[in-house]
């Protein structure tokens, strides 16, 4: 998506250059401002504890004690376990359930499709507070409160975000293919895991990308299901709390929030491009 | 291949939205039994709620306010993006850079960056000659700051647009340009018309995660003041500083589950449910995507 607009040439008068020059001021001028905030947690978490109380932005001395102390002052091994389990599993079992549940509604005709997937839209887009008690209740019911098992499980019984999205990516990919793949004898399941799924690995990434992503950056499951009992909370949810025992800390918070962004961050480098253009599936393509 | 995510859209989505409403005309409190009670929940919304009403204006307000600057300010660097000739991957990645950072991690790290005592805003402020305020712990500018949280991760709606953008032949601008159109014309006979659909959706998917708005409100809320407990949950604090930030899906989580009045946070449910609904309604209308028959090959 990026490089085909842009190769018009044509030779700058002064009026262009002039816009060119504005165009780039107000680019870069942004771009500090956006990457002001990252640069200055960065700083700060080098910092000791006595320079943090400072109004100074640049580390003196630098010191590497609050990346230390991350791990021995706050559980932080555990939470980023309890993350990592969240995330994995919630992504396994949500590949395991969409990816044939959005082939079927993507190829194949039958009765009733369209209610199906009107009704896996509005799941995907109400608020989840809307459903949130009686669920909440079926969990307490089953006295699975308290612990990541209500915002793991569902999973396996499909996710609606993902399934819309994994819909999307399988309808480009030409009917025809399939259609062989039926004439060499495939059944259903053939077709899928022979043609669809290696065709369709980018998009089958992509949004395993945003369902780990946002199982490890969740903050109102974590706070419904598991505030009672923190040995299952996730980093995001043990960031968001622990700071009142450590109000002052700012060296330890910034340390902690470092941390917390780094495997996001990695994992992004690694698939920026599948990871954009599932973005921009989500919006317009399709 | 179809059977487990039906039993999921039943289990996860119709039931719980059926008893949703049936709650909400309950007393309920997890313990014992439901008790039926008639309209008594929403004659107590309506009527005689302490806080439910400074709940859905803070919830209106980035509604009204958030998506908009947000979507205006995607929409201007999205348009920056396309016209840049070079490095064009660099610079979206480097804008699209703080829309990764983990909510909880982005509040945290605004607080730490507006804090009035030690922040690097009030710093550099400080520096200017000028006496920062008080930023997350002001309750008239709380929602502000968050504000300009929002716009620092509109990074997702920047790619969306920016994919749209560049679906805009470039024909037709060059077939302005012949026509004498200057740039102002160019984008409200050129780009708008394109590109609307995409604002249309950007606009509406932004309303729905407005009214849902919580987890930003509520960490800034958590964070800021200071005060929150390990192990003691997050209730006490929400809203802070002076119910500012405490929004409608705060005050329903208060109910339901700080105080386990489970029938009347289904009230608050429903409500939201059927404002959520309209919304809904437009965007399975003009969104191409939504609507089952398309198909693309």
């Amino acid at each position: 998506m990026t490089a085909i607009a842009l190769t018009r040439k044509r030779p700058f008068s002064g009026g262009r250059f002039l816009v060119w020059v504005g165009e780039h001021v107000v680019l870069v001028t942004v771009a500090v401002l956006f990457i002001a905030p990252i640069v200055f947690v960065v700083l700060t978490s080098f910092m000791t504890s006595d320079q943090t109380l400072t109004a100074t932005v640049w580390p003196n001395p630098w010191t590497f004690e609050n990346y230390l102390k991350a791990f021995s002052e706050v559980p932080l091994l555990q939470w980023f376990g309890n993350s990592a389990l969240y995330a994995v599993l919630a992504t396994a079992f949500m590949l395991v359930s969409s990816v044939p549940a959005a082939y079927v509604l993507a190829r194949i005709k039958f009765r009733f499709a369209n209610v199906i997937f009107i009704a896996i839209i509005v799941a995907m887009l109400l608020p989840p507070q809307v459903t949130a008690v009686p669920i909440y209740v079926m969990w307490a019911k089953l006295g699975l409160t308290g612990s990541l098992a209500p915002l793991i499980l569902p999973n396996l019984l499909g996710d609606a975000f993902s399934i819309f999205l994994l819909r999307q990516f399988f309808l480009t990919i030409p009917k025809e293919y399939a259609d062989a793949a039926r004439i060499d004898g495939n059944g259903e399941f053939g077709v899928l895991w022979r043609v669809i799924i290696p065709m369709a690995k980018p998009g089958i990434a992509a949004t395993a990308i945003f369902l780990f992503f946002h199982s490890w950056n969740d903050y109102y499951g974590p706070l419904l299901y598991t505030s009672e009992n923190p040995a299952w909370w996730p980093v995001a949810y043990g960031l968001a709390t622990f700071r009142g025992s450590h109000s002052t800390d700012w060296g330890l918070t910034t340390a902690i929030t470092m941390l917390v962004m780094i495997p996001v961050v990695v994992i992004f480098f690694f698939a920026q491009r599948t990871f954009v253009e599932g973005i921009a599936l989500t919006g317009v393509k399709g | 291949m179809l059977a487990p995510a039906l039993l999921g859209l039943a289990i996860f989505f119709v039931y719980p939205l059926i008893a949703s409403v049936y709650y909400s005309f309950t007393r309920f409190d997890l313990v014992s039994d439901p008790e039926f009670i008639g309209f008594r929940n929403y004659e107590y919304l309506f009527t005689k709620d302490p806080k439910v009403a400074t709940a859905a204006l803070n919830t209106l307000w980035f509604v009204l306010i958030m998506v908009p600057v947000k979507l205006l300010f995607a929409f201007f660097v999205a348009n920056l993006l396309v016209r840049s000739r070079r490095g064009n991957g660099v610079w979206r990645t480097l804008y699209y850079l703080p829309a990764l950072v983990p909510p909880v991690a982005s509040v945290v790290a605004f607080v730490f960056l507006f804090n009035p005592g030690t922040g690097p805003v009030n710093t550099i402020l400080k520096a200017l000659g000028i006496h920062g305020p008080l930023w997350f712990n002001d309750p008239n500018l709380s929602k502000p700051t968050l504000l300009l949280l929002s716009i620092w991760v509109m990074g997702d709606v920047m790619i969306i647009l920016l994919a749209g953008l560049l679906d805009v032949p470039r024909e037709l601008y060059e077939a302005a340009g012949l026509d004498g159109a200057n740039a102002a014309q160019k984008l409200r006979y050129v780009t708008l018309p394109t590109i609307t659909p995409v604002l249309v959706f950007s606009l509406v998917t932004g309303i729905i995660a407005a009214l849902q708005f919580f987890t930003e409100a509520a960490v800034a809320s958590t964070v800021a003041s200071g005060k929150a407990v390990v192990g003691e949950g997050t209730g006490s604090q929400l809203g802070y500083p002076n119910n500012s930030l405490l929004t409608y899906t705060q005050w329903l989580y208060v109910r339901g589950f700080g105080n386990y009045q489970l029938g009347y946070a289904s009230a608050l449910a429903v409500i939201l449910f059927i404002v959520a609904a309209a919304f809904l309604v437009v965007l399975l209308r003009r969104v191409k995507a939504f609507t089952p028959e398309e198909a693309t090959a």
